[in-house]
């Protein structure tokens, strides 16, 4: 038994600001000071707010150290762990009211939120299967094939109401009663943890904080379907997550929770690793088949389904990291307690990648139903340097832009769809006034138009064209006409391409068209972009009675398109400068430069 | 994204191929073994270069359509190798009315390659780039981490010379 706990988190936001570098210096400490036997340091998963990353816990206390340094180790050490003051400057100062320290939990951050596919991320040692048997790891395992039947496990899953978390919301129990009914001399579990939008983190922090609950969940898929073998489609991109997982599956083979005859019942399971190569497409169920089968990533058409014939033409489950992490507790806890989270037709919790405009950058595990507003005002403590809402992405490339109108709306599948954005797999970017619209549509349509995997036409030519008009808008060169022919376009892609990707490449740009039509009216009919972004519409101008006439604006400028008049403002020594806005890139360097800020953009 | 392909010539070793048919043997009986040994391969070479995925296709037993077929359809399997030293250009707008297409001309023959390439004895490659942000300091490029503004054509060969002899 040890007297304290250090919790470091070690995952890849805070790694990435050198959290191992403070796990050695904590362990050289402990060391010289002869707290060995004392204290522990534990290098966990995510703890969820990374903007304060580094992360430190000492418990039992509850203290929680943000942005630690190196250089601070010492005192903490020193001071905390060996003689018990705990050292206040250096807490998250939330967490500091007056003389007391609230705990972790009653924090703005992590008091709405509630954690079920996360419980042990920044909980446990995810390196290590006895903490996660200590956290029931594996119960639901031995209780499945031990105490109940095939149908009764699938029936559990079925009336939890668990939806698929990968984005689309396909009943999981469903899923897997397709897969069931299906005889074959092999099936197959696969595992989608090819996380590849743009700005979402949610299935990485679950692999590097807690792998052990997707292998216990998958063997429970097995046993519900008949598979023997599972295969776990990862990024490459994602080192730690990979190398965990590795661990995790050696540690539960060695335990006999994989392979053989597990539990003495008979059943055998195990799971193989597949690394991804960076293409997005293969996030759609039939394209990840074919890419674990060594090909090209393409999809192809359903049906007939993965169900029928998946991976090497055998029936298949494929279901997401963030499903798989609530499979283990449904089945310890009863449907009913799962059930009883969320809303009518979305049940449980949902996890989301805080990004963007937001302060609290991180990720947040909220029951269904939750508000946006909560998310983004409480939960993520609302949007730095007092700006303004404008829209919320959910849904990465696929999804829309949600705006203020709708920030009241309770988040779940259905609700997310009915105003033009999807839930996706969790990733929520916040933009501020600061934000063009046109601009973030341009921007996920270049994703989609690279990301296109080619086999279908309307995807792969209706997307090009599609980014085609919206440079065109975006340059001064679009068209009242033009809105309404991208609109047309978007419905014919949605409608007509084979797979997901091109079903929804179109919502970035419907749902803007549909919330912040002005702002594309801004760009074609008044060649402007109201927030300053789009380059091209942008005009610079010097405000020649602020103007001293000191020519660092000229110096700088490398179009040379800076010059000096004959006009000297009252009081100022020196004549006045001006642009020519037909030499002028719009580079910006001017406005760095100009010391009396005499210099605006619009 | 297309694909530059290299024009340097293949420079395997004995102890790299043993390496590769190494993987190739730990991966022919499994189904779907292309994508895993082609990622072997990329670890060992360092990219892909045809020679090497024609190794790959005839250890496999599959053709070498398949092979390219598959290192060209995902973005980390990369066909040209990049050099010890990554000269980057920047081709934003900013740096390209002060003159970068023409640095970019002056390194690409002060080194014998083009954009996308790289160098046959490994020391150099070089890509054109979008803006970086320095447009203050156009015209400007980037060896690895360091940035050089403010260039002119005859800055070039000295920015080259401290590499070559670093």
């Amino acid at each position: 038994m040890y007297r304290s706990n250090v919790l470091v988190c070690g995952g890849t936001g805070c790694t990435s600001s050198n959290s191992l570098t403070i796990v050695h210096k904590l362990q050289e400490e402990i060391e010289r000071l002869g707290l060995k036997d004392e204290v522990n340091v534990i290098t966990t998963g995510c703890f969820g707010l990374c903007a304060l990353g580094p992360i430190m816990v000492v418990y039992p206390e509850g203290s929680f150290y943000s942005m630690v340094k190196v250089e601070d180790i010492p005192e903490i050490v020193e001071e905390h762990l060996l003689k018990g003051r705990i050292v206040t400057r250096l807490l998250y100062q939330e967490t500091v009211e007056d003389d007391t320290i609230k705990s972790l939990n009653k924090t703005a951050f992590y008091e709405k939120q509630k954690r079920v596919a996360l419980r042990n991320c920044g909980v446990i040692d995810p390196e290590k299967i006895d903490d996660y048997i200590a956290q029931d790891g594996y119960a639901a395992l031995g209780k499945v094939l031990t105490e109940m039947t095939p149908d009764e496990v699938i029936q559990t899953i079925l009336d939890s109401g668990l939806r698929g978390r990968g984005g689309a919301g396909f009943p999981t129990g469903l899923k897997w009663k397709f897969a069931a009914a299906n005889d074959a001399d092999q099936k197959y579990v696969c595992c989608n943890a090819d996380e590849g939008d743009p700005g979402a983190f949610m299935d990485r922090s679950v692999l590097e904080g807690d792998p052990h609950c997707l292998i216990e969940a998958m063997a429970i898929a097995g046993y519900a379907i008949g598979a023997s073998q599972g295969r776990v489609y990862v990024r490459a991109e994602y080192p730690i997550a990979v190398k965990r997982l590795q661990i995790a599956i050696g540690q539960a083979r060695e335990y006999g929770l994989l392979g053989k005859d597990i539990f003495g019942t008979g059943f055998d399971f195990d799971i193989e690793l597949r690394l991804g190569a960076g293409a997005f497409v293969c996030g759609e169920e039939t394209a990840l088949m074919t890419s674990i089968e060594g090909k090209r990533g393409e999809p192809r058409p359903r049906p007939p389904f993965p169900a029928v014939k998946g991976l090497y033409q055998k029936p298949t489950i494929l279901n997401n990291v963030e499903t798989y992490a609530n499979i283990a507790q449904i089945i310890l806890k009863g449907p009913e307690w799962f059930s009883s989270m969320g809303t009518e037709k979305s049940k449980g919790t949902k996890v989301f990648a805080l990004g963007g405009k937001i302060n609290h950058t991180g990720l947040v595990e909220i029951p269904m139903g939750t508000t946006l507003r909560e998310i983004v005002y409480e939960i993520g403590g609302g949007i730095p340097n007092g700006k303004k809402f404008k829209a919320a992405q959910t849904g990465g490339p696929s999804g829309g832009c949600i705006p203020e109108e709708h920030l009241d709306i309770e988040i779940d599948y259905d609700n997310l769809l009915a105003i033009g954005s999807m839930m996706g797999s969790g990733g929520l970017i916040v933009m501020d006034e600061d934000n063009c619209m046109v601009d973030v549509a341009k921007f996920f349509l270049e994703f989609t138009v690279d990301e296109s995997c080619g086999k279908c036409t309307p995807c792969r030519i209706g997307t090009k064209r599609l980014l085609e008009m919206l440079e065109k808008i975006t340059t001064g060169k679009g068209t009242l006409e033009m809105l309404d022919e991208m609109e047309d376009l978007c419905n014919y892609i949605k409608a007509n391409s084979l797979c997901g990707l091109g079903q929804t490449a179109p919502n970035p740009v419907l749902s803007t068209l549909r919330y912040f039509r002005n702002e594309y009216i801004a760009h074609v009919v008044d060649k402007k972009c109201p927030a300053g972004v789009c380059k091209e519409l942008l005009q610079y101008t010097i405000e020649k009675d602020k103007c001293f006439g000191c020519g660092m604006c000229a110096r700088k400028c490398p179009a040379s398109a800076i010059s000096v008049t004959d006009y000297t403002a009252p009081g100022k020594k020196k004549p006045a400068y001006e642009i020519d806005n037909n030499k002028c890139i719009k580079c910006g360097a001017c406005i760095e430069s100009c010391k009396f800020k005499a210099i605006y953009k619009g | 994204m297309q694909k530059k392909i290299s024009t340097i010539p293949f420079s395997g070793t004995p102890e790299q191929e043993a390496k590769l048919q190494d993987a190739i043997a730990r991966h022919k009986e499994d189904p779907g073994a292309v994508m895993p040994v082609l990622q072997e391969a990329q670890e060992i070479y360092g990219y892909l270069p045809i020679e090497v995925q024609t190794m790959v296709a005839e250890g496999l037993g599959v053709s070498l359509e398949e092979v390219y077929g598959v290192s060209t359809f995902y973005s980390q399997f990369a066909l040209s190798p990049k050099g010890k030293y990554n000269i980057s250009v920047c081709l934003g707008t900013a740096c390209y009315v002060k003159g970068s297409g023409d640095i970019l001309n002056k390194i690409s023959e002060q080194l014998g390659i083009g954009a996308e390439e790289c160098t046959p004895d490994g020391q150099f490659s070089l890509t054109a780039c979008r803006c970086i942000g320095a447009c203050g300091l156009a015209p400007v490029i980037t060896v690895n981490d360091d940035v050089y503004g403010r260039l002119t054509v005859d800055d070039v060969p000295y920015i080259i010379n401290k590499y070559k002899n670093a």
